[in-house]
């Protein structure tokens, strides 16, 4: 007998487990099974279930030419690189993984990938930003696919009320890369008789994005900025940075006096500006305009951050506002009318107390090891309730005296001590002590955290104290790396003793 | 109840000849075993045959109807040994379990079964858990095939051959007196594909028959001098009566052409990755129609001697694929040519990669190498790949991240190890011997926990040997699903009985979790054919194991604080914890529906669920080193002055808090709040929550009234 023409429709759908691409599997199968085909399906099913990448892989032969030749075809059980028709990705890296493996070739495979993301915990765990570039896989898929179609499923399945499983399916209906009509499709969907209404209305917007029609609804813009006229009081304020700062260093100038004011005060606010405006001078002095003012720039930003440190008074304020309570509601999508109990897990130890007394008082009180077991368990305070939010409310009003207190006594000298420094490698190292400005992120958070990030700030300051010479900007940028890297501060030392 | 239910599947067990059976292929081996008329199966869950326990727990019913009995076994030792039943009667039975894993466990009942013999039809599954998605050692079930002759069913993948197989394989073991093994590779397992069904068949001499008429063979018995007699009559009878029975109803298969001077001989379940190797040179079509001879061995142990002198004799050279190491196959055909003194070259490993799994790729790589060196006409004819382009995607490599497995949202294995992670950080770094079980993920990121894992219950024996005057005592973990595989005796029955002095946690989350989630022992479900809520507690306590503490996986600081006492306590002797709380899969799967039901129905519902404020997330990602829930990942920094993104809790998270334990314990950061949302509000909901908007907001309205002033 003549050798037969016809090759198998070969689909590999990636996925992570618990996103349905079982389901949309199955779907597919079926779809194709009333259009005609035979299918075989076949995945590989097991740990990779928990929370892993699963490739669910389908191939598909037409009926008919069963019939005529009387045989039944050989399928494969496994993707072959290069000899995929449809690869659909239910994640932006799931699509990138694919095109890794050679599944996506430019002379067959139409691609269909979601381009959200969800991140591998290899990325969470950084302790900066460890996100892989997405960019990169959009560049791939675009150069070696056949065709790329690409939008966010995640959104559209939101804008849907379904779940991802149908956008990606109506996305390969809509793709045309499988010779089904539409209409085979949906009526698998209705067939399977759960949640068809919305399933169906889903799929219509993969459908539809597929081909091109209908963007995916943009997030939110963040809120623009309040266009009215603000208020006399900081009126002079803000023309001081007009007056007085490059206007590269303008936006988080006034960003950074907005949230100075907002921890504390109008002075607060001024002390900013006037801190900022010392150092324009020596950016000024030492040609910051030849390198585009970066200093100023970027202690605009870590100053404000510095600045407006998390004591007790700041959290108790933040978490009592009334856009606090709006946002937590929309984060748990609340609906209009209900209600929401919200509780903050606190833990403040001996070291916040004391941290918030009169600086005297506070080091006294730090000292008083028998306080510590008040303090020894977390609180779970209730900050929808009247009890925990007047508590909460209360202790925001410390904001009053907060120039006495021991965080703010230390937290001011580390400042103080920080800009003299700044100011010092300037004069000799610019771009040294642009990196010795940006080494602010390390001091943030609270409890461990902060104690953590201030010791190896305090390292890296240690041993920028009278460096000179080539290559100190690199190394104050590996150092602040390395702070980064691991939470014993293991990569730190190494990187401190490199020099030594 | 296992993850996966089965219920509406299994009644297309009931279809009769002549109709087509559609489905996956763990439904389809179940069919061919009623089909085939077994009075028994049992066997243990482990991918990829989890599922087919799973089916066969569901399908009881059915089979109930045919007199067949269905063991949920303890462990593959006990499965194995239930074979026992086929020594002495004509009954058919099946054992099935994920290998080599589970082989390596019944082995001792394995070798028994096979030196006696059987009468009655008697067969291994087994789930070969090899290559893509494996999560154990890579190493070949044919190994034991080999010492125990048992013989080694590897159909081609396609369900009518699966089906087929199995079928015959009962004759071949009754034919032969020998237990047959059935190899089914991880994709075959949940392949879907249809075949045409037989009417299933009752067995005309049941287990009561059996039971009935008991029947006595010393000779049948492993104690000499019946051993002996034994080895001698698996070389002079059963093995020649299965190289017969094999020869006679053509199990393994001659395939493609007639012609030429190179063949190819290929295990059956690798028969489909060729022919699509093939058909990508252009060598064959989608129906295999290829002119290349091709041996196909449905049977790979034993092999016929004759068959394969038959095949090689007019050839030059045969190629062989022969997926796994040893090249068992290799060696044997090397020898059958040696003595039949045939000079065609075997191209086997010395193409093929030595290690990994036979992919289509990988097949086709290795035809085209054989085909250059060895069959020279015919590489000219295909269409053979040009040496690969060089498409550099090596970036991508470095861009896309790998995604291990870890903890289900919610996970209470979480607590344990987050735990371990704080007292790690009291007490100094300690060696943690792991088991088998999804707590064996504490050795992935986040957690990095665990040393070693020796096999599933063997948690505590791994440890067994860190016996001396150190100041740090070492953890072992064992899950409630390796304490009743055999952990209660290789674990705690031996730390008890030799004074071990080490510290154990056992979870127990009420399942088999890793599995599948079955019942076991001490289940809390109610379980309609089995008994469950045999609490682990009384069975350590019962062999004499005497510290012993049950803390609720979630309460971290219980976890903490009891974990803490253990490593320090002066008490000698194992040290048991039992970590509580129920799998979370599992749970969500019964509670789910409920209180959706619940919410419909008009009552009053609460649900937990947690979330990150962005106003306070510093940014540095502690809560997901120390949990690492799926549903606390990233999001942009709202923060227009900061870079690093911030925490979010998704919105499938299932409430169970221990990301605002861990920010508790570890003390973190003021970040993470419970929102308790109310459905179907009481009347005193209502009121309270009017007085409460109405105080707080005029509280709220006073304050940003003050911040208006120099807000901007």
């Amino acid at each position: 007998m003549q050798a037969s023409k016809t090759r198998p429709i070969n689909i590999a759908i990636m996925a992570l487990g618990g996103q349905g691409g079982g389901v949309m599997a199955d779907w597919t199968v079926r779809a194709a099974e009333l259009a005609g085909f035979r299918a075989q399906y076949t995945s590989v099913q097991g740990v990779a279930q928990r929370t892993g990448a699963t490739i669910y892989y389908i191939e598909l032969f037409p009926e008919a030419e069963i019939t005529a030749r009387g045989k039944e075809p050989v399928l494969a059980l496994m993707p072959v690189p290069g000899d995929v028709d449809v690869v659909v990705g239910s994640e932006l890296m799931e699509a990138g993984r694919a095109v890794m493996r050679g599944f996506v070739t430019p002379e067959r495979t139409t691609l269909i990938g979601s381009t959200h993301r969800v991140f591998a915990i290899s990325e969470k765990i950084a302790m900066a930003d460890g996100r892989a570039d997405g960019g990169a896989v959009h560049e791939a898929a675009q150069a070696r696919a056949k065709r790329w179609i690409g939008f966010d499923m995640e959104a559209t399945a939101r804008e849907g009320g379904s779940v991802i499983s149908a956008v990606m399916f109506g996305a390969l209906a809509g793709s045309g890369a499988l010779p089904i009509p539409r209409d085979v499709f949906e009526a698998v969907i209705r067939e399977s008789g759960k949640a068809v209404a919305t399933n169906l209305a889903t799929f219509a917007l993969g459908f539809d994005r597929a081909r091109g029609i209908g963007a995916v609804t943009a997030p939110p813009a963040p809120e623009a900025p309040q266009a009215a006229e603000p208020p006399a009081a900081v009126k002079p304020l803000l023309a001081r940075i007009e007056a007085e700062l490059p206007f590269i260093a303008r936006e988080f100038a006034t960003e950074g006096l907005r949230r100075t004011i907002d921890f504390q005060d109008l002075a607060y606010g001024a002390l900013y500006l006037d801190r900022l405006q010392q150092a324009a001078d020596w950016d000024a002095a030492n040609g910051g305009s030849a390198r585009r003012h970066e200093l100023i720039r970027e202690l605009a930003r870590h100053l404000a951050l510095w600045m407006t440190f998390d004591d007790t008074f700041r959290v108790a304020d933040l978490k009592t506002r009334s856009s606090r309570f709006e946002r937590f509601r929309a984060e748990v999508n609340a609906a209009p009318d209900q209600i929401v109990a919200v509780t903050e897990f606190m833990h403040p130890r001996l070291k916040e107390v004391a941290d918030s007394l009169p600086a005297g008082l506070g080091r006294w009180a730090a000292r008083q090891a028998w306080l510590g077991r008040w303090f020894a368990k977390g609180r779970k305070v209730q900050t929808s309730s009247l009890r925990g939010f007047l508590m909460l409310s209360l202790l925001a009003m410390g904001r009053r005296w907060r120039r006495s207190t021991l965080r703010y006594n230390h937290e001011n000298a580390g400042i103080e001590a920080w800009l003299m420094q700044v100011r010092q490698l300037a004069g000799a190292d610019y771009a040294a002590a642009v990196e010795l400005v940006r080494c602010q992120k390390l001091i943030r958070g609270y409890g461990e955290t902060n104690e953590r990030g201030a010791r190896n700030f305090a390292r890296i300051m240690a041993a920028v104290e009278g460096a000179s010479g080539a290559g100190l900007a690199t190394r104050i940028k590996r150092l602040r790396d390395a702070a980064l890297a691991d939470e014993k501060g293991e990569k730190l030392a190494e990187v401190l003793a490199e020099a030594a | 109840m296992a993850e996966r239910s089965f219920a509406k599947e299994v009644e297309k067990l009931r279809i009769g000849a002549g109709e087509e059976f559609a489905g996956e292929g763990i439904l389809a081996v179940t069919k061919a075993l009623l089909q085939s008329g077994i009075s028994y199966v049992g066997g243990y869950q482990g991918s990829p045959i989890s599922h087919l326990l799973d089916v066969l727990a569901d399908a009881q019913d059915i089979m109930g109807e045919l007199g067949i009995r269905f063991e949920a076994s303890a462990n593959e030792a006990a499965a194995g040994a239930m074979l026992a039943a086929s020594v002495n009667y004509p009954l058919r039975g099946a054992v099935a379990w994920k290998s080599v894993v589970g082989t390596n466990v019944a082995s001792d009942a394995l070798s028994n079964v096979a030196s006696g013999g059987v009468k009655g039809g008697a067969m291994i599954i087994v789930g070969e858990d090899y290559g893509e998605g494996s999560s154990i050692m890579q190493e070949r079930t044919h190994a034991f095939a080999m010492k125990s002759q048992i013989w080694l069913l590897d159909p081609r993948p396609n369900l009518p051959s699966i089906v087929s197989m199995v079928e015959k394989g009962f004759e071949l073991s009754e034919a032969s007196g020998s237990p047959v093994m059935l190899e089914l590779r991880v994709r075959s397992c949940h392949l879907y594909g249809r075949f045409t069904a037989k009417d299933n068949v009752r067995p005309a001499f049941g287990l009561k028959q059996a039971m009935e008429n008991p029947v006595r063979d010393t000779d049948r018995i492993v104690l000499p001098p019946a051993n002996f007699l034994h080895e001698r009559e698996k070389i002079a009878q059963r093995w020649p009566a299965a190289v017969e029975f094999i020869k006679r109803h053509k199990l393994n298969e001659f395939l493609g052409g007639h012609l030429g001077d190179v063949g190819i001989i290929v295990q059956g379940g690798m028969y489909n990755n060729l022919i699509r190797a093939l058909e990508l040179v252009g060598l064959s079509d989608s129906f295999g129609q290829t002119e290349i001879p091709i041996y196909c061995l449905n049977v790979t142990y034993p092999l016929i001697d004759s068959e394969v002198t038959g095949f090689c004799a007019d050839k030059k050279a045969v190629f062989l694929i022969e997926e796994g190491q040893p090249e068992f196959i290799e060696h044997n055909i090397n020898t059958i040519l040696r003595r039949a003194d045939l000079q065609t070259k075997l191209i086997g490993k010395e193409t093929m990669p030595l290690a990994g799994e036979y992919t289509g790729q990988v097949i086709k790589d290795g035809l085209v190498r054989f085909l250059r060196e060895h069959a020279p006409k015919l590489a000219a004819k295909a269409a053979l790949p040009p040496e690969p382009a060089g498409t550099n995607l090596a970036p991508l490599a470095d861009v896309v991240p790998a995604r291990p497995s870890g903890f289900c949202t919610g996970c209470p294995e979480r607590p344990i190890f987050t735990a371990m992670k704080l007292v790690e950080k009291e007490i100094g770094e300690f060696h943690v011997s792991g088991d088998i079980g999804c707590h064996i993920f504490s050795i992935l990121p986040p957690f990095n926990l665990g040393n070693t894992t020796m096999g599933y219950g063997l948690g505590m024996a791994g440890a067994a040997a860190f016996q001396s005057d150190s100041k740090q005592r070492t953890v072992s973990v064992m899950g409630d699903g390796g304490f009743w595989h055999n952990g209660l005796t290789s674990g705690v029955g031996h730390a008890v009985f030799n004074r071990n002095d080490g510290v154990t946690i056992l979870v127990d989350n009420g399942y088999s979790a890793a599995t599948g989630g079955q019942d076991i022992l001490s289940s809390r479900a109610d379980n309609r054919t089995r008994t469950t809520k045999h609490p682990m507690e009384n069975a350590i306590r019962g062999i004499g194991g005497q510290w012993v503490r049950t803390v609720r996986s979630y309460d971290l600081e219980a976890m903490t604080s009891t974990l803490t006492e253990a490593m320090t306590t002066p008490f000698k002797g194992p040290k048991i914890i039992i970590a509580e709380s129920e799998c979370m899969l599992n749970k969500q799967r019964r509670v789910k529906p409920l209180v959706a039901k619940a919410i419909k129905g008009g009552k009053r519902v609460v649900k937990e669920r947690f979330g990150v404020d962005a106003d306070t997330c510093s940014g540095d990602h502690s809560c997901i080193r120390l949990s690492g829930c799926p549903t606390l990942t990233l999001r942009e920094n709202p923060d227009p002055l900061r870079d690093d993104p911030v925490v979010q809790v998704l919105d499938d998270c299932v409430g169970c808090g221990h990301c605002g334990e861990t920010a508790h314990a570890a003390v973190l950061c003021p970040s993470f709040y419970r929102a308790d949302m109310v459905f179907n509000p009481s009347r005193w909901d209502r009121w309270r929550q009017a007085l409460r908007s109405a105080v707080i907001g005029f509280f709220q309205a006073r304050a940003a009234r003050r911040r208006a002033l120099t807000a901007f």
